[in-house]
C-alpha cells in the first residue's frame, strides 16, 4: 500500500464532533471487535494478534502476541494487565492525542487484551500531567460500566473485568515497566532486576502484562480486519535476517522541533525521516536545513542530515547507529542550533530522571551533565570529548552495568552526538565561547 | 483533630477496594491530600500510614522519591505552573520562556510568588511537544505559550 492511498486507522475519528463519547464511537462501529473477540476462545485472540506481527509501540518493539504467551498456562489467582500511559519520552505525545480524542478505541483494546490474557483487573497507569486525559478516561469508563462493557458478565459473555485509573507523579522512570509496577504498588519507582519478568512475577507478585496505549489502540482493528490486513501495511521481515520480526501496521509519528507544522501523523511503518519532514510537517522552518534528527524520542540518539533517508521502521534507525525506533517521535534540529546545547539538554534530562539505583547511571548521567555545563561555560578541555564517550560506553544494559534501559537511552545521544558531530564539539571547546542559551543556576 | 478531610478519607477508602494491597493506595492518598492542602504535612503522613497499615517512614520514602509532593515547610501557591524545558520545547524557546517568567516574577524555579499565588516549576517533557513551548497549570496543558499568555492565564492580566 502506498502512503498516498493510506487512510488513517488509529486517527480515523480525530476531530469528529464528540469523538470521545460512547455514542459516537458505537455509531462508527465501535465495540464490534469486542463482541467478536468475546465469542472466540482467549487463545484464538492471542493467535490473531500474534499472526498480525504487531510489535509494542512503547519503545522496545516487543511482539505483543508473543509477550502474552509468556504468561503461565495454568495459574490459579489473578493475572494483571497494566496499561502504560506514562508517556514521558521527550518528543512523544501520541498517547495523549489517542486518549483525548478517542478514549473508547484504547479502552476497547484494553478489554479485548484483558480477555485474551485472562485478566480480570486492569490498571491504567497515567502520567499525572495528563489531567484532561484522566477526566476523559474517567467519563468513558463510567459510560462503559453503565452499558455492560465493563464490570460483571460483559455483553452477556460471562467475562468480568474492572479497569482502574492510577495517576503517576511526574517521574519518567515510571514508564519503565517494572518501575511502573513498583510505583503502582505504592513504592518508589525503582525498576526491578529481571528475571523474573513481569509475565511470571509482576504487579503484586502476580503474572502481569504491561502494554503501551498505542499498542492497545491497534487491537480492535486487528480483531475486526484480521492479521493479513494488518500485515498489508508496513515493512516486511528481512528474509536475510532471521531475527527481524518485521514492522507491520499503521504507526503514529510525532513530529516536533524545527519544522513548520509540528504534529501527529499516522502512516504505514517505514516512511523516511526526510519524507516525514518535507511531506507531512511542512519542511524545516525558516527555510533552513536540518542538522540532526531524533528518530524516536531522545533516548534513541541522532541521525545526521545525510542519514535522513533511513526508513523509520523498527530496523531502520539501528542501521545508522541509533538505538532504535523507540517511540517514533521525530525531533528536528536545524543547522543554526549548537549540538553542544542539544546534548547538554539531553544529558540534563537523564540526570534529572535517573532513579539513582545503579552507580554507572546515577554518576554517569550527573557527570556528563557537569562536563557539558563546563564546556558550555567556555571551560571545556578537548579531553572532555573522549571522557564523555567513555562514560557513555560504560553505562546501560547493553554493556550490562545497569538494571534498566534508561541508562542506554542516556548513553545513546552522547555516542551519536560525538561520533557524528565531533568537529563541532572540538571547535566549540577550542573557541572557548560560552553558550548563548540561558542556563539557570540550580535549574536541575 | 484529624488532618485528613472527610473527603480525603472517603477517597482513600474507595481506593482500598481497587488493589490487592493497601500500600498501593499511597499515591492516590498523597494526591488527594496535596490537591486539597497544597502540601502533605507530617501529620497527614502518619494518618495515611495508619489507614494503610504502614509505617510513616514507608509513606515518606515514596513521597520523597517523587519530586512532585511538597512538605509543610515548602507548600505550593494557589496555582502551580510548570514550564517545559526538554529538547523539543528548548528548540522553540522553552528556556527563554522560563528565564523570562523567573525575572518577571522575581523567583527561581521551585519558588512561589511573594503573594502566594503562583508556584513556578520547571518540567521535563510534558507530552505536548506539538505545541512547544508549553505549560501545565495544575494538571491542564496549554500549548504554544508566550510569557504574556502565561501571565494572562495565571495572574488574570497585568
Ligand atoms: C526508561 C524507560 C522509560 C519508558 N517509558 C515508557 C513509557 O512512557 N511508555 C511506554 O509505553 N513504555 C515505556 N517504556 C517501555 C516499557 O518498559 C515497556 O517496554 C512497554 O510499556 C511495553 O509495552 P509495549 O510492548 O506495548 O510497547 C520505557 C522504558 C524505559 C527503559
Ligand atoms: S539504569 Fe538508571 S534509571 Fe534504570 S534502574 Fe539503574 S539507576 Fe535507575
Ligand atoms: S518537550 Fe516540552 S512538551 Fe515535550
Amino acid at each position: 500500500m502506498s502512503n498516498e492511498d493510506f487512510k488513517p486507522v488509529l486517527l480515523a475519528r480525530q476531530g469528529k464532533p464528540n469523538s470521545h463519547t460512547l455514542e459516537t464511537y458505537k455509531a462508527d462501529g465501535g465495540y464490534q471487535a469486542l463482541a467478536k473477540a468475546l465469542a472466540m476462545k482467549n487463545t484464538e485472540v492471542i493467535d490473531v494478534v500474534k499472526a498480525s506481527g504487531l510489535r509494542g509501540r512503547g519503545g522496545a518493539g516487543f511482539p505483543t502476541g508473543l509477550k502474552w504467551t509468556f504468561l503461565p498456562k495454568d495459574v490459579s489467582g489473578p493475572i494483571y494487565l497494566c496499561i502504560n500511559g506514562d508517556e514521558s519520552e521527550p518528543g512523544t505525545f501520541n498517547n495523549r492525542v489517542l486518549i483525548e480524542q478517542d478514549p473508547h478505541q484504547v479502552l476497547e483494546g484494553i478489554v479485548i487484551s484483558s480477555f485474551a490474557t485472562r485478566t480480570t483487573t486492569a490498571y491504567f497507569y497515567l502520567r499525572y500531567e495528563y489531567g484532561r486525559c484522566y477526566r476523559v478516561l474517567k467519563d468513558a469508563i463510567d459510560e462503559m460500566y453503565a452499558n455492560n462493557l465493563l464490570g460483571k458478565n460483559i455483553l452477556g459473555s460471562g467475562y468480568d473485568l474492572d479497569v482502574h485509573l492510577h495517576r503517576g507523579a511526574c517521574a519518567y522512570i515510571c514508564g519503565e515497566e517494572t518501575g511502573l509496577i513498583e510505583s503502582l504498588e505504592g513504592k518508589r519507582a525503582w525498576p526491578r532486576i529481571k528475571p523474573p519478568f513481569p509475565a511470571i512475577e509482576g504487579a503484586f507478585r502476580r503474572p502481569t502484562v504491561v502494554n503501551n496505549v498505542e499498542t492497545m489502540a491497534c487491537i480492535p482493528h486487528i480483531i475486526n480486519h484480521g492479521a493479513e490486513w494488518f500485515m498489508s501495511m508496513g515493512v516486511p521481515k528481512d528474509p536475510n535476517n532471521p531475527r527481524d520480526a518485521g514492522s507491520y501496521g499503521p504507526k503514529l509519528y510525532c513530529i516536533s522541533g524545527h519544522v513548520n507544522k509540528p504534529g501527529l501523523v499516522e502512516l504505514p511503518m517505514g516512511i523516511s525521516a526526510r519524507d516525514l519532514i518535507d511531506k507531512h510537517a511542512g519542511g524545516v522552518w525558516k527555510g533552513r536545513k536540518a542538522k540532526a534528527v531524533v528518530p524516536g524520542g531522545i533516548s534513541m540518539g541522532f541521525m545526521s542530515e545525510k542519514e535522513l533517508d533511513t526508513p523509520l521502521d523498527f530496523a531502520g534507525p539501528g542501521r545508522v547507529g541509533c538505538l532504535g525506533l523507540g517511540t517514533a517521535a521525530v525531533v528536528v534540529i536545524d543547522d543554526h542550533t549548537s549540538m553542544v546545547d542539544v546534548l547538554y539538554n539531553a544529558c540534563r534530562f537523564f540526570a534529572h530522571e535517573s532513579c539513582g539505583q545503579c552507580t554507572p547511571c546515577r554518576e554517569g548521567t550527573a557527570w556528563s551533565t557537569k562536563i557539558l555545563e563546563r564546556i558550555r561555560d567556555g571551560r571545556g578541555k578537548l579531553s572532555d570529548i573522549d571522557l564523555l564517550l567513555e562514560i557513555s560506553g560504560s553505562m546501560g544494559t547493553i554493556p550490562g552495568t545497569t538494571i534498566c534501559g534508561l541508562a542506554d537511552g542516556a548513553a545513546w545521544p552522547m555516542k551519536n552526538a560525538i561520533h557524528k558531530f565531533r568537529p563541532e564539539f572540538e571547535e566549540y571547546i577550542k573557541s572557548g565561547r560560552r553558550s548563548e542559551s540561558p542556563a539557570l543556576a540550580g535549574a536541575h | 483533630m484529624s488532618e485528613l478531610s472527610s473527603n480525603a478519607k472517603k477517597v482513600i477508602e474507595e481506593h482500598l477496594g481497587r488493589y490487592p494491597s493497601k500500600q498501593a493506595v499511597t499515591l492516590p492518598a498523597l494526591h488527594v491530600v496535596q490537591e486539597e492542602k497544597g502540601c502533605v504535612s507530617r501529620k497527614a503522613i502518619s494518618e495515611i500510614a495508619d489507614i494503610l497499615e504502614l509505617s510513616p517512614a514507608q509513606i515518606n520514602d515514596t513521597l520523597s522519591f517523587y519530586g512532585f509532593f511538597r512538605t509543610e515547610e515548602d507548600p505550593l501557591g494557589k496555582k502551580r505552573v510548570w514550564i517545559c524545558r526538554s529538547l523539543p520545547c528548548m528548540l522553540r524557546g522553552g528556556d527563554e520562556l522560563l528565564a523570562e517568567l523567573c525575572s518577571r516574577w522575581n523567583i527561581q524555579p521551585g519558588q512561589t510568588t511573594a503573594d502566594g499565588e503562583v508556584t513556578l516549576e520547571l518540567a521535563e517533557c510534558l507530552g505536548a511537544c506539538d505545541g512547544a513551548p508549553c505549560m501545565l497549570v495544575d494538571d491542564e496543558l496549554t500549548l504554544c505559550v508566550t510569557a504574556d499568555d502565561v501571565e494572562k492565564q495565571v495572574r488574570g492580566g497585568a
